[in-house]
């Protein structure tokens, strides 16, 4: 089998795998990356929203906050875990489908 | 350690897309020039390695996560300006898509995670296993190295743009605008966990990856022409 196509099976391994990134955290109630908090968090944490903060973290709202279906939030793990999967395959056609347009435009031919 | 949205001040953010402008550029051209078109795949497998080892985060038990970025073993592969451009892109969709990283920090975020990271990863990789022959357990070793520095280097850069911003943007109060957290909480922070812990991830997949292409396909690790 060729390289590339090993790789891309890692890579298709990799997203069946992904919700390790969901689940483990989640079992080991591990929070938020540090300086990746919401807004309730950081009032938590330090008992106020920095006024800058508050004003520019609403500035995009992404069509799948978190790599979670919007309103599957509620619907525990398991959704959460296929909602991380079907991410990770729509954001991978993504970061492709660019990469190979910004390849072939900035390759040279050969 | 994507910085999101509302962290840093505008001067930081402003700052850091202007250095990432000729960077981009820069290595856009050298791509030009030393990319073959039968590479575009791998520049694309590289991207989508990065997106998708960022999505596992590892737990510090009852603390926060952290992940690898996969941007030293791209590097080691494609050559750093080259992973440059693959890092980027993973880093754009995340934030455009997934609200990973801020619209605003998308400079600073390239900046570590796909600028100072793969680069020192490279060097750090280069330097270790100078001359030494691509089966060598030397270079399995370089890479794991230069992948546990490199993570480090850009974490703790991280921590220093967040801890940098109280002393930028308060209030007449005194109440901090954007990061709250100072350079005496956030450079430990940052640091400690990547050290400690994420550090190691980018390290051990690093270093596997490029033990298993010793084997399986050591062409890919001979030394070509980046720049």
């Amino acid at each position: 089998m060729k390289m590339i196509t090993k790789f891309w099976i890692g890579i298709g391994v990799l997203i069946i795998l992904s919700p390790l990134g969901l689940i483990l955290p989640e079992y080991f109630k591990a929070g938020s990356a540090w300086g990746e908090w919401g807004a309730d968090e950081i009032q938590k944490l330090v008992g106020y929203v920095p006024k800058g903060l508050e004003k520019l973290s609403t500035l995009w709202s992404s069509p799948i906050p978190d790599y979670a279906f919007k309103g599957w939030e509620e619907k525990g793990l398991g959704n959460l875990s296929l909602s991380y999967i079907f991410s990770a395959i729509i954001g991978i056609l993504a970061v492709v489908l660019v990469a190979f347009l910004l390849g072939k435009f900035l390759s040279r031919k050969d | 350690m994507h910085i999101p949205d509302g962290y840093l001040g505008p001067t930081t953010c402003g700052f850091f897309y202007i250095v990432m402008l000729p960077i981009w550029a820069l290595a856009s051209k050298i791509v030009k020039k030393t990319l073959k078109a039968r590479q575009v795949p791998l520049l694309a497998i590289g991207a989508a390695f990065s997106f998708v080892i960022m999505m596992f985060n590892v737990p510090i038990p009852g603390g926060t996560t952290g992940h690898a970025v996969g941007g030293v073993l791209v590097a080691i592969l494609l050559g750093p300006w080259a992973a440059c451009i693959a890092i980027t892109v993973a880093l754009v969709i995340q934030a455009l898509l997934f609200g990973d990283g801020g619209i605003t920090a998308i400079g600073a975020n390239c900046f570590n995670m796909g600028f100072v990271l793969p680069f020192s990863g490279y060097y750090i990789y280069k330097v270790i296993s100078f001359n030494s022959s691509v089966y060598s357990a030397r270079r399995v070793i370089a890479a794991g190295i230069a992948g546990y520095i490199a993570l480090n280097i850009a974490a703790g850069l991280t921590g220093f743009e967040f801890g940098i911003q109280p002393l930028l943007h308060k209030t007449l109060s005194g109440k901090a605008l954007y990061c709250p957290y100072g350079l005496n909480a956030a450079l430990p922070a940052m640091l400690g966990e990547h050290l400690l812990v994420f550090g190691w991830v980018e390290a051990i997949v690093t270093a596997l990856v490029v033990k298993y292409l010793q084997k399986q396909s050591p062409e890919l690790l001979e030394e070509r022409e980046v720049a």
